[in-house]
């Protein structure tokens, strides 16, 4: 990776990240929040995604249509994203059209005017994409393992939020979430692609340092008290299949112990792809495919952890062979579980584990859009180090490393078990 | 690592073209700014070809064809290719076989060797050819709760009856039952051969090199029991609006499709209908349909419209999924755009968006490896022309809103639609 990235922070705190790159004539820029499902309350869960639709509902410089359209006439592409720990907005587009997406994040990081009657129609919008999400088993399942991990701290709830919230949040609720968070000093700016960075920052420093700044706002974190035991729970729905997942307490992104954990992640699973662009590899020689899938107890195995700031859960995820039950499939994964706690892995396996991390940043790459989503990325939860010394703090991972940390964090007191069982209806 | 300057878009002076004495045709493009090759390429063996007690053998091949060769085993073909991050994959339409892989641009020998050796010398073995099949079995178990898997299939079956395009192409859990080992190979020995076989390379990797690679591993192969794809009968239109529910209990939210029967890519409307669908349901927020469904009523996270044209008439729909209680809100609403884009078509400025969204996408969409190599098969298998892509900007810009309306005059009518409903 050869890095060249220039890093300023402006007079009202806003950071800024460049780097060219001019392999095609497009530029992605990608405005980041220090806000996410983390920092709300009971009875606002889900303001900050719902904040999210509401940005792209128009300022009075930028009414919403006009927006879409111009971005869209240039054959430019634009979303945002909500999790967590952030917010971000993106737009990529040809290098020679890009002012527009620089004014457009100046002017609705300021401007945006949550109109009443959008927010009713959003609400029915949010609502119907929390309806889609619950017709999939393993949203049913994956809520409820985080609501039972978390009581105390508020990665607790989805980032969509609850039902209850979703009908009754405000207007003004959204409105003071969006004045609150939305300043400058709380908020990173990333751009890759074909430009130059000298004029760049320049047009960067003329439309958002008149922004004034705004008091920092404090991250809500009660940390989450030890977890005295395993614990176990069941969801029960629709269809034939019964899925097994195992969510276990896993360090945030930037402690030590999340690159050897990368690697057992690696072997026991097969390698997760962190990139949002860019696939990754399957994953058929992993141990626990080899275990449990070639054994004919799942038909399909993954494994993986979100990059986040406070520690969050790792989650192994079972699809059951029809003939077999969640039971069998636990027994498996814990034998692997024992054998990664008591035998040491080999120098090759590690070796190998990097090559594949390698050749992932590689597929990565060829994508501008990805490039410039991990320069900001990194930053909201550890720094843009983080991304450019992770192949390196993999290759300084040894087997011992491996070992201890699969024992110190795959103990069953640090984990929770669901399953989702079918009712055997439906169709 | 070397930057060779080079222009934007493929043309005929950098796309690299072989045709080996076999009939395979290697298409190959540099991009030397990247560490990674992509290959990806089809084969004319495809669900067409299927008896009706087998549907789902096209792709129980393809997914078998990785799980044991004359000289490798399921797990050392996949411990090959994943010790060194690379991927490999087939999948099967009606009328093609296709497949995909990359690597670092290193091992390019070893994917492509890989390649060659699941292609021409699969064994089926008999107990990975059972957990194969428990896994497709739990695939169609999954599909049946899938509201919108289960709306496309449901309108496909209202659309194309008694069309091979009505049938689902991973089957029914009673065909994929039925299918035996002898099936595999006799639908690999009869199917399967280099004649016709596309391939295209585009990485960094000099492309003459890639083609030499290509040929060394697949120049010998010889197209001697290869038999060609029955042609795809005509389809019947239907008569009325047809209107069919699949229920799928326990579900918070119905899926919907809406539509007819497009043109085929190879059809003289197919431009003007392709910017046409863009203003439909495509353009920015998903176009009109967007506008009306999600802006404007709040009915649903996600409505857009969609045009599948290829070798045959593929569909032309808008789909939507929403609260059940809102299903027949929704189905109104589209109906009545549906007819005004076939009563009043579009208006110049419509069209000038979508014109121009056509034109400023092409460099993203051509940003990735994957996405020029995906642009160098479409070259081939629709007979654009090399420079297809250096003239796209003069063959978008003379499509008129008088020939959009045509295209949509052509292929809706609103009296004749089907509808699909999937959910509780």
């Amino acid at each position: 990776m050869p890095e060249k990235i220039k890093q300023v922070t402006l007079s009202n705190g806003l950071k800024v990240l460049l780097k060219e790159i001019h392999t095609a004539p497009l530029v992605s820029s990608w405005m980041w929040y220090r806000v996410g499902s983390r920092d709300e309350v009971t009875g606002a869960t889900g303001l900050s995604h719902w904040t999210e639709h509401m940005q792209f509902k128009g300022t009075p410089r930028y009414p919403a249509s006009v927006l879409d359209r111009a971005i869209s006439r240039e054959g430019g592409v634009w979303n945002a994203m909500t999790f967590l720990d952030w917010t971000t907005y993106y737009e990529t587009m040809p290098s020679d059209r890009f002012d527009l997406a620089l004014s457009l994040e100046a002017d609705r990081m300021v401007n945006s005017l949550f109109d009443e009657k959008d927010v009713a129609s959003e609400r029915t919008v949010i609502i119907s994409e929390r309806e889609g999400n619950e017709n999939e088993p393993l949203f049913q399942l994956g809520e409820a393992l985080q609501q039972t991990a978390f009581r105390v701290h508020p990665y607790h709830h989805e980032v969509i939020g609850d039902m209850a919230d979703l009908q009754t949040i405000t207007r003004d609720m959204l409105h003071a979430h969006y004045r609150k968070y939305y300043v400058p000093n709380n908020a990173v700016l990333a751009v890759a692609g074909d430009f130059e960075t000298k004029s760049m920052l320049a047009r960067i420093r003329e439309l958002f340092e008149p922004i004034p700044a705004g008091p920092v706002p404090p991250r809500l974190a009660r940390p989450e008290p030890p977890q005295r035991g395993e614990i176990r729970l069941t969801v029960e729905g629709p269809g034939e299949t019964a899925y097994l997942q195992i969510g276990y307490r896993f360090p945030s992104a930037s402690h030590p112990d999340f690159f050897p954990l990368s690697v057992l992640d690696s072997l026991l699973a097969g390698p997760s792809n962190p990139n949002l662009f860019g696939g990754g590899i399957s994953n058929k020689t992993s141990r626990l495919y080899r275990a449990l899938v070639d054994k004919e107890l799942a038909v399909s195995v993954s494994g993986g952890s979100s990059l986040t700031i406070d520690p969050f859960l790792y989650f192994f995820t079972f699809t059951v062979h029809p003939e077999r039950s969640p039971e069998q499939v636990l027994a498996a994964l814990d034998a692997e579980i024992e054998r990664a706690q008591t035998e040491l892995v080999s120098r090759q396996e590690i070796a190998r584990a990097i090559k594949q991390a390698r050749a992932i940043f590689a597929y990565g790459s060829e994508n501008i859009t990805n490039q410039a989503f991990w320069l900001g990325f990194a930053e909201m939860f550890a720094d843009i180090d983080w991304f450019l010394t992770y192949l390196d703090r993999l290759a300084a991972v040894t087997p011992r490393d491996v070992r201890r940390v699969a024992r110190e964090y795959l103990r069953p007191q640090n984990r929770i078990i669901g399953a989702y069982l079918p009712s055997g209806e439906g169709a | 690592m070397k930057t060779k300057p080079i222009h934007p878009l493929p043309g005929a002076d950098d796309v690299y073209r072989r045709v080996l004495p076999n009939g395979i045709t290697i298409l190959a493009r540099p991009n030397f700014n990247s560490a990674a090759v992509t290959l990806s390429g089809y084969f004319a063996a495809g669900a067409l070809a299927e008896p009706q007690e087998k549907l789902g053998l096209a792709d129980f091949v393809a997914s078998a064809l990785m799980r044991g060769t004359q000289k490798h085993s399921f797990d050392e073909i996949y411990n090959r290719l994943e010790s060194v991050g690379a991927s490999l994959g087939y999948d099967s339409g009606v009328h093609t076989t296709s497949f995909g892989g990359r690597s670092l641009a290193e091992d390019l020998p070893l994917l492509i060797d890989l390649f060659s050796e699941t292609l021409r010398t699969p064994t089926f073995p008999a107990d990975e050819v059972e957990r194969l099949r428990a896994q497709l079995l739990t695939g169609l178990a999954l599909r049946a709760q899938d509201t919108s898997d289960m709306a496309d299939l449901t309108f496909d079956q209202i659309m194309y009856a008694g069309h091979p395009y009505s049938r689902p192409g991973d089957g029914w859990p009673e065909t994929i039952r039925s299918i035996t080992r002898e099936d595999l190979f006799d639908f690999h020995r009869s199917f399967f051969g280099p004649r016709g076989l596309i391939l295209s390379i585009v990485g960094g990797i000099d492309p003459q090199r890639a083609a030499d690679i290509v040929e060394n591993a697949l120049g010998g192969w010889q197209p001697d029991e290869q038999k060609d794809m029955p042609s795809l009968p005509p389809l019947k239109p239907i008569k009325k609006t047809i209107q069919k529910k699949y229920r799928i209990s326990g579900k918070s939210q119905s899926d919907l499709v809406v539509g007819t029967v497009g043109p085929r890519r190879k059809d003289s409307e197919y431009v003007a209908a392709s910017l046409g669908n863009s203003v439909l349901g495509q353009f920015g927020m998903m176009g009109r349909i967007g506008d009306v469904v999600r802006e404007r009523s709040g009915l649903a996270y996600y409505a857009y419209s969609n045009l599948s044209a290829g070798v045959g008439p593929g569909a032309w729909t808008v789909s939507a999924g929403v609260n059940p209680s809102n299903v027949k809100k929704t189905v109104d609403l589209v109906k009545r755009e549906l007819e005004r884009f076939v009563n009043k078509g579009v208006t110049k400025s419509e069209l000038a968006d979508s014109q121009a969204n056509f034109i400023g996408r092409l460099p993203l969409s051509l940003e990735s490896n994957g996405g020029v190599a995906n642009a160098l098969l479409n070259i081939e298998r629709y007979n654009l022309g090399l420079d297809y892509y250096r003239g796209y900007v003069e063959r978008i810009r003379a499509v008129t809103p008088r020939d959009v309306l045509a295209a949509a005059q052509k292929y809706i009518d609103p009296e004749r639609l089907g509808i699909s409903i999937a959910g509780p």
